[in-house]
Parts: structure tokens; sequence; C-alpha cells
């Protein structure tokens, strides 16, 4: 083969290269689970729960049964199989023999007590929104006409609303065997509790208030907010009665979690089960849970023998997908006058609404873990207790707890500066955890890997141009208007893992297979839906190969190609996922090495891929193209001695501890001071997530971050009415912020490498939303500090600083 | 949000549409936009069984000037009212309400007649139509009939309107003095309080002065006792502010929800009433 010229391949780890997804994506050419139509496929529509706690009397079906074009309509007994249900047992044929006894209450991911919670109610409703009978219809207009021709007779519950009076066993209780609503009554954590035995030892803590020369005490409350993935939830069962398998696409994050679950559910061993994420429209955390809509589809497709499909509405997404947040802190800090913090206590309580689900447990405990925040803090005590109340569960939203403890701790890092005079910046700089402290344990048990938390404050501090901001901010406020900037340090734990702290595994899986032709297919066991890991993991293949990005494929989000896989939360994907992949292109270019010294004669140490040729270093005219490495390892004449044919390896990685991202952000805000209303004028952030593959991403993450974080604290707020009802049902009454709502964002970064993985990258998805939401608040306190406010509790809204303002109390 | 079982007709005229008004029985619909009706149907809060489609019939839309009149085709968007050279010069708060509907995409779709029609109490362009006074042309199977818009907004979602008729145009004189403020709902963009001030200054005088309210109560309303504060005097800072001072105190019904309390929208009217009037003055 004569040599030709090949062009020289750019190097992609650090490059803004675009995303490869996007085309797909814009030009409306992606596949979701709603663009899936099988034959014969049937759709279904919930009915569910217009109170919010109440005894179901009476579900008369036969109306909505009658109905052209309806095939069945279940209720939750029908479903369990139970006496009462409207459906016997063994209609349709073999229904007992297909599900046996039925559904089963729904699986949780968490270690603790949960009460039942079944797919479809079938005695008790506890939220509204809650299904109590599914449809199954020729057309989803037919399913959702049948759905208002179910009649349902409800003898009504006192609603569970207020957390605190539930705590007391008010209005009701919702769970038999969950006395006060209790479902976690205390977990203790931090300085003097032992984690094995949950003894608790006070002197420590006790001794830190007692020495203090200062205490900030305030409540504040991290209140509930809606995910709101720009793709509602959706999923399509199809039952495969002749190969007894089960093929379930859904809106998930997490494919592989749902094959196990809908397997062990349904009764099914997991080699009947593939599940398929298609491309997913978001996620944000909502789409981790395994959702009692894909138990039924499933279980449906299996009874009626034909493939179902449900998708969500924007309606129902509201009111039965996960929310996030609603934690109530009441923060205590000892410090001394110089503003060095001897102690922290937070109690806290999580409102979880109705059930556990998935991971609702262990969200709050996210928050007790990271109480520390960026500072070296001698003794913390956390306590916490989560509650029952009549809403919609709680579980991960972007930052899932990491937030909560940020919001909390920089809130009162603010009251602490106020109180004493001091900077809010050197505040901060002075409990800063040191550099060379770094693997630090905090008292709550994390071991932060690496930081240089003073290097991200000097460098937002900079960006910011903190000394002229404050002249601007005093020039404004002393025209009159009503101005405040806002500080805000954090450090979030990413790169869940290890398997020690996820009960479904921490690792992550990667496959990479060179084919024929020399063209690469992956796979990844991460499942992005919007993280653009189809481009930062092709970029790192690109340069391991030495090939040009287009000749690689990132398969992920289908168990039936890729062997085993967790999946895409706690931002994880780069630093678990994205490690996995490296080991096993290495191992495939290791091989590929040999089979290239075996056709060249040379030694495999000495072999460069680059430019798409594999060669001697320092010979690149001797080499061979990539392309014909691949063909010879495929049909290998002569066979190299101790080589298998062929290109394909794969990987597991479990990393031995999570990584610690950080970051600071600051803001300016001001408040109109007739009306209320907040607006933001500026905004920085500094984010370390450390070696960073793809800056263009990093920076859409950020900005997606900054985006639902400053939401959370000026505009997005779930509120439910005294009895229960959900009062923020639509676009119409809950505010997502908009384009027009945020300034600039000015970005820049640190760079601090982690050992816990070789790429030393840490995770960017939620960090955004850590700094951004104290930040914001910060500000917004700082703004009215001459009404004499110490703390406003979120969100932003024009009423309440206007009552600040001008004085008129509580609305 | 999936619409119970309708039909669907085209018009080709404002007579077919009444005809097609008149054979429903009161079953029936008019789509313009579908801004307001479309997520109604979806919410199953209105289940008509026909939509009579108005939103092709030629003479329904634009804006054209005609005998001193500005007048103002039903099926106009708002972002064609927001981009109207001729409203820009003749009556330049109609533009400016229109650009503070809802968003871009709203803007596109929604349309004038839609809106007035509709009557949501929080709509801007009801607050002002009445302010500057324009005529809402309506034609049903007895021809044509005008209503000024003051006593076009009757209550809740309510208008001076029968089943068969159609909002075929308002129609207006040319307004300069006017303006439009507005402190917008954080999620739908519509007005938790709007307020517009039309007045009509000759030799340093208010001659007239008329100034509407949105969002606050039941619909929109004039506020007689500010437009007293200001008719015959000079449109001086003091004058603004006392007449502001008045504003909403004749209102009942005032409006509360978790986004404002009647306390705070009180207060708002004062505010943007003033804020409107100093516009409206400012205006050279």
């Amino acid at each position: 083969m004569t040599t030709m010229e090949r062009p020289v391949l750019p190097k992609l780890i650090g490059a803004r290269v675009k995303r490869r997804e996007d085309p797909r994506l814009i030009r409306g050419r992606a596949t979701y689970v709603d663009d899936i139509k099988l034959p014969g496929m049937l759709h279904l529509a919930f009915k569910r729960s217009d109170v919010a706690h109440g005894r179901i009397k009476r579900i008369d079906t036969s109306a909505a049964e009658a109905m052209p074009g309806v095939v069945a309509v279940f209720t939750g007994k029908d479903l369990m199989a139970l006496p009462g249900a409207t459906r016997p047992v063994g209609a349709r044929g073999t229904y007992a023999a297909k599900i046996g006894a039925g559904l089963p209450p729904m699986p949780i991911g968490t270690p603790f007590p949960s009460p039942d919670h079944y797919a479809i109610a079938p005695e008790v409703v506890r939220y509204v929104g809650e299904p109590v009978a599914v449809v199954a219809a020729e057309d989803r207009y037919v399913a959702r006409d049948a759905v208002d021709a179910i009649v349902v007779e409800y003898e009504e519950l006192p609603a569970v609303v207020d957390p605190e009076l539930a705590m007391q066993g008010q209005p009701t209780v919702i769970h038999e065997g969950f006395p006060n609503n209790l479902a976690l009554p205390y977990v203790p954590m931090g300085t003097g509790v032992d984690p094995a035995t949950g003894q608790v030892d006070n002197s420590a803590i006790d001794r830190a208030f007692a020495e203090a020369e200062v205490v900030i005490s305030q409540r504040m409350v991290n209140h509930r907010v809606a995910p709101n993935a720009m793709e509602p939830r959706g999923v399509v069962a199809h039952w495969d009665a002749g190969k007894e398998f089960l093929t379930i696409w859904s809106a998930t994050q997490n494919p592989h979690i749902l094959k196990s679950m809908v397997a062990a559910v349904l009764g099914l061993g997991e080699h009947q089960v593939r599940a398929i994420a298609p491309e997913v429209g978001g996620g944000f955390g909502c789409k981790i849970n395994i959702y009692g809509e894909e138990y039924v589809a499933a279980a449906l497709s299996r009874i009626l023998e034909r493939p179902v499909k449900w998708i969500e509405d924007r309606s129902e997404a509201f009111m039965a997908t996960i929310h996030g947040r609603d934690l109530i802190c009441y923060l205590d800090i000892a410090a001394r006058r110089d503003g060095r913090i001897l102690g922290v206590k937070m109690k806290l309580i999580a409102d979880i609404g109705a059930y556990n689900m998935l991971l609702t447990a262990a969200i709050p405990t996210l928050t007790m873990l990271m109480a520390s925040g960026t500072y070296d803090i001698p003794a913390i005590r956390c306590e916490l207790t989560e509650v029952f109340t009549n809403k919609t569960p709680t579980d991960a939203y972007r930052g899932a707890g990491r937030p909560e403890a940020t919001y909390f701790l920089e809130r009162g890092m603010d009251m602490l500066a106020r109180e004493l005079g001091l900077d809010p910046a050197e505040v901060r700089r002075r409990n800063f955890i040191p550099k060379e402290k770094f693997p630090y344990t905090t008292q709550t048990g994390a071991v932060y890997d690496s930081g240089d938390y003073e290097k991200a404050l000097d460098r937002v501090l900079q960006l910011a141009k903190w000394d002229e901001l404050i002249a601007e901010r005093d020039r404004l406020r002393a025209e009159g208007r009503l101005v405040g900037v806002g500080l805000a340090f954090y450090v979030e734990v990413c790169g869940l893992g290890p398997s020690s702290s996820l009960p479904t595994g921490g690792w992550e899986h990667a496959s990479v297979t060179v084919e024929r032709d020399g063209r690469i297919r992956a796979t990844t066991g991460a499942s992005p839906h919007g993280q653009g890991n189809e481009t930062t993991f092709a970029q790192m293949l690109a340069d391991l190969f030495g090939v040009p990005i287009e000749h690689i494929t990132i398969e992920h989000g289908d168990t039936g190609v890729v062997r085993q896989g967790i999946g895409t939360f706690g931002s994880r994907s780069q630093a678990v996922g994205g490690t996995a992949l490296m080991m096993a292109g290495e191992k495939v270019r290791k091989k590929m090495a040999k089979f290239a010294a075996a056709l060249m004669d040379a030694n495999e140490e000495d072999l460069v891929f680059e430019n798409g040729m594999i060669y001697v270093k320092g010979s690149p005219s001797t080499g061979k193209s990539f392309a014909e490495v691949a063909r010879y390892a495929y049909v290998p004449v002569p066979l190299p001695p101790g080589l298998e044919p062929g290109l394909s390896e794969e990987a597991f990685f479990e990393p031995p501890n999570n990584t610690y991202p950080f970051g600071a952000h600051i803001c300016m805000l001001e408040i109109d001071r007739e009306t209320g209303e907040p607006r933001l004028l500026k905004f920085f952030a500094v984010d370390d997530c450390g070696n960073v593959i793809n800056p263009l991403i990093v920076e859409g993450q950020v900005h997606g971050g900054l985006a639902q974080g400053i939401g959370q604290a000026m505009f997005e707020e779930v509120v439910y009415g005294p009895d229960g009802q959900l009062l923020t049902g639509s676009f119409m009454d809950y505010a997502l912020p908009r384009a027009t709502d945020f300034p600039w964002f000015e970005l820049d970064r640190t760079v601090t490498p982690t050992p816990v993985n070789p790429l030393g990258a840490k995770g960017v998805g939620e960090a955004g939303t850590l700094g951004s939401t104290p930040a914001v608040v910060n500000a917004a306190v700082d703004a009215l500090s001459e009404f004499g406010v110490k703390h406003i509790d979120m969100p932003l809204r024009p009423e309440k600083l206007w009552r600040i303002i001008h004085g008129r109390g509580q609305a | 949000m999936i619409p119970t079982k309708f039909a669907y007709r085209r018009a080709a005229s404002i007579d077919e549409a009444i005809r097609l008004l008149q054979e429903s029985g009161g079953e029936a619909k008019l789509l313009a936009g579908g801004h307001s009706l479309i997520p109604l149907m979806k919410l199953r809060l209105s289940e008509p069984a026909l939509l009579i489609d108005i939103g092709r019939i030629p003479d329904l839309r634009g804006i054209r000037e005609r005998d001193g009149l500005i007048e103002i085709g039903a099926t106009t968007t708002h972002h064609e009212l927001a981009t109207s050279e001729l409203l820009r010069r003749l009556a330049p708060v109609v533009s400016e309400a229109a650009a503070e509907i809802g968003d871009p995409q709203v803007r596109h779709r929604g349309t004038i007649g839609g809106s007035l029609a509709h009557a949501d109490p929080a709509a801007d362009l009801p607050a002002v139509m009445v302010a500057i006074d324009a005529e809402i042309h309506l034609k049903g199977p007895n021809g044509w009939r005008t209503v000024p818009a003051e006593s076009f907004f009757q209550d809740l979602f309510t208008v001076d309107m029968q089943p068969d008729e159609v909002l075929a145009a308002v129609k207006f004189r040319p307004v300069w003095h006017a303006a439009y403020a507005k402190l917008h709902q954080r999620a739908s963009h519509y007005a938790i309080v709007g307020v517009c001030a039309a007045l009509a200054i000759e030799n340093g005088t208010i001659r007239s002065a008329r100034v509407a309210v949105t969002g606050a109560s039941t619909h929109a309303q004039r506020l007689p006792n500010v437009e007293e504060r200001l008719v015959g005097r000079q449109p001086t800072q003091a004058v603004i502010d006392e007449a502001a001072s008045v504003a909403g105190d004749t209102l009942e019904d005032v409006n509360s929800d978790i986004h404002a309390s009647e306390e705070y929208r009180r207060a708002m009217v004062k505010v943007f009433t003033r804020r409107a009037l100093e516009r409206a003055v400012a205006r050279a």
C-alpha cells in the first residue's frame, strides 16, 4: 500500500466540540417514547384521585368499559388480585396464571421501613393525582374519555399538609404503622454519633456552643419544586407471549435499573426483559424513580397480550411525577467573633409527601452528609426527621440533598458575616478547609477528595471585580435603589458510587468494539438524556485511537445493546462511565497494538495511534492504516500466537470514592421599591469540576444548573392549599424562569483534578443549582438590609418583598 | 391535556360563521388564535361540540385608518399590533400593550378579538380598549351592532355578546397621550395589575381622562375617581400623584390568589396607575 497524505487530526479532549446530538434533536429527527408505534398497540389513561386523602368507597367502571374502543379497565384491587376486585381474577383468560397473585407493592431502593405503596391505590388515596384505575383503549382519545366515565366515591379524610403538624399526628395519621406520620423518626449524623450503633455523645457539640462568642439561629425552608423535564414521562410495553419476553421503552435515566425492577415486580427473570431509554428529553432526577405507570404498562401488556403505551401529559406531570426538595432546617452556628466557626447544628424536617419512592428517604441524608460545606468545622450535629404528608412524593431533583445543605449553610455564613460586620468573602475564607488538608474527612463522614477553595474564591472575586461591584452597589443605593450583592460557595458530591453507597451498585460499564473497517462502536451504561455523552465519550475515544470523531458511535440506553449499566444521575457519567469507557478502550487499543506489531514486525510498546495510522514512534511513513490493522484482527492470517481474533472489550469501573467538585457564585440583584419585583443584574460563576473533556458542554451544564437554581430562588414553587389540593398544577401558575429573566452568565473555571479516577474529572451536571440559589437569596437579603431583614424564605415573590419594604407583615 | 370530541368547520365569511353559530344551538365556539380556547378545551373546562374557525376570513384581519378612525380586524394577532407602524404612529399604547402579552409564541397566535371576547379578568387589551374608548363592532343575524368597550366587559368572562354574534373589529380615534403599565404574573405573564391611562391634553391642561384597570377585579373597568382628579388640571407630578393615590378605592371584588393578595393588588393599582399616567403625560 502506498503512503498517502493524511490529514492531521486535532486532539479533542479539552476542545469545544459541538454536541453531535443536537442536529437530530433540533430538527425533530430524534425518536422519543411517544414516537414509538407498534402494531396493535393499546393506549392507557389513568383515573387519578382528585382528593388529597380519602378512602375509596366505590368505583364504578361499567360506563367506561361499555364505551366503544375500550378494551379493559382495571382498579387497584383488580391488579392486586384482591377480594372486591371489579374485574374478577382470571378475566381475559389466564390473568392469575400470568402474574400470580397480582402486582405486589412497589419496591424502593432505601433500607428504611416503608408503608406498602401500590401502583394503583386499592383502598386509600393519599395525594391528588394518585392513580385509582387504568383504562386500556384502542386510541388515546377514547382512553381519556373513558377516564371521565369512571365514577369514584371517596370518604374524604383530613388532609395532612403542614409537616410540622403532621409530626404531631395532626390532623390525622396517613399510614398505619407510622405513628405521627414519621417515615423516619430520627436519624442523627455528625460529631459524637456512632454510625454503627446510633449512639449519640453530645459533649463536643455542646462544648462548641458553650464556647461560642456568637450564635446564629434561623429556621429556613428549602421549598418544594417540580422538576418539569421538557419531555414528560412515557412508557411503551410489549410482552411477546410467544417468546415470553418483555420489551419496555421508557423515558428513564436508568434502563438497567428499570429492567431489574420490572422483572422483579412481574415475577420474570432479568433474561426476559429488555429496557430501552430512547431519546429522553431531560430528567433532572425525576426519571430515576421507577414509577407505577411503568409496572402497570408491563403488567397490562402481559395480561392483554397487546403492546400498550402511556404518555404522561403536563397536567399529570405536575402531580404524578416526583417533586424535589421540601426541607425545613433549624440552623444554629456557633462561632468566635473573628468569624471562625466552632460548631454547626442542623435539625432537618423533610416533607416527603405520601410515599417513599426509589430514593426518597436517602435524599435528605445527603443534606446531612454535606453539612460541612467547604469549611473546616470541628463539630457538626445533624438530625433528620422525614414526614409523610398528603402531597406528591419527593425524590431526587437536580442536586438532590446537596443544594439544600449548601443553601442552609451559605445563608448561615452570610448571617454570620452580617452579625460580625465582616466581608462575606472573608468570613468564608477564614473557615475554608486548607488545600493541604485533602483528602479531608468531614464531621459527617464525607471524604473530600481534593480541593483548592481559596483559588476558586479568588477567581470569582476577580471575575466579578468584587470591590468595584460593592462600590457600584453602594452608588446605586445612594440613588435610592434597592440593590444587593450575594456570594455563595459550594461543594458537591458527584461521581456516585462506590457500590457501598448505592444499593444498585456504584460502578459503571462500557464496551468498545473496533469494527472490521476500523470504525468504532462503543456502549456505555450511562444513559444520557441531555448530558452530551455521545460527544464527550467520542472525543475521548478519538484521541485514544487517533481516529476522526465521525468514525465513532456511542450507544446507550438499551439493555439489549448495553450489556450492563447503572445509569445517569448524581453527576456520575463522566467520572464513572467515562472512566469505564477509557478502560475498555485501552484494552482494545492494547490488543490492536499486538496485531499491528505482528503486521509490521515491530515492538507493540513503540507504536503510536495517530491521524488514522498506527506506526512506530518517529516514523509515521512506515505505518499501517488503522482500518488495515482492524481488518487483519478479524481475518488474522496468520493469527499471532497468544491472541484471539477480534477487537472488542468491556470494562467495569468501581470508583474508590465520590468526587467533590466545588465553586463560587456571585450575583447582583435589584428589587423594585414600589412593587417588590426582583431583577437579576449580574451573575458570575466559577466552577471547578476537575479536568474538562469539553468546555462547551461543561458551560452548558452550568447554564442549565444556574437556570434551575435561580428559578428556585426567584420563581418556582409547588403550592398546596390547606385541603391538599395542588394550586400550581400548570405553567399558568408554576413559574419556570425564561431566558429573559437572566442576565449574561459570566463563567470561569479553576481545575483541581480528582485522584479517584484516572481522568481527573469530577462531574458538573448538578453544580449550577448549588451555589446559585443561596447567592440569589443572599443578594436579596443584602438588598433589603436597610429594613433590618435577616432572612427571607424563597421564592422571592414580589409581594413577599413588598411586605418587607413597606412593613406590611405577613400576608 | 386531551379535549373531548368536537367537530371543526372553517368559515369562509362572517355570515357563514354566524349561520354555523345559529345552527349549532349554542354548542359551538369561534376559533381564532386558539390561545385561550384550546387550553380550556385541553383541560376539559370547555367542551364545545363544534369549533368554527374564523382565522382565515380575509375581512377580519388587518389594521387600517378610515374616516379618522383606526380599525383593527378581530383576527389581527398581538404580534401584528405590537409591530404595526400605523399604530406606533397613531395609537402607540395599543402596540406597547400588545408587546407585553404572554411570550412570542402567544403573540404570534393570539388575536385581539379572541382576547376581548374571552374577557379573561387579567387580560391586557380589555383595559386598553376601555381607556381609549374603543367601539366593539359585532355582527349577528340581524346585522351590525356597536358596543362601547366600557359596557362590553360586564363580568368575569362575560361580555355583551349574543351566542350567534361574531366580534368583527374594534374602532377608535387616534390617541397619543396614553400608556399601559403592567405588573406581570411571572408564570402566565397575564397582568396581576394592568392600568391604561388615556388623556387628552390641550394647552397644558388635561381636557379628558380615561383610566382603566385589568387584573384587579372581575373585568376591565374605569377608575372614575382617578379621572375626576385629572380633568381640567395641569398634568403635573403632584396632580398625577394625587389622582393615583385614590386609584382602586372604588373597586369591589378585588382578586386574591397565590400570586397576589387583595391588599397587594390594591397597592399595585395605585403604583401602576401612577406609572401609566406618568408615561402618558411624558409621551412627547
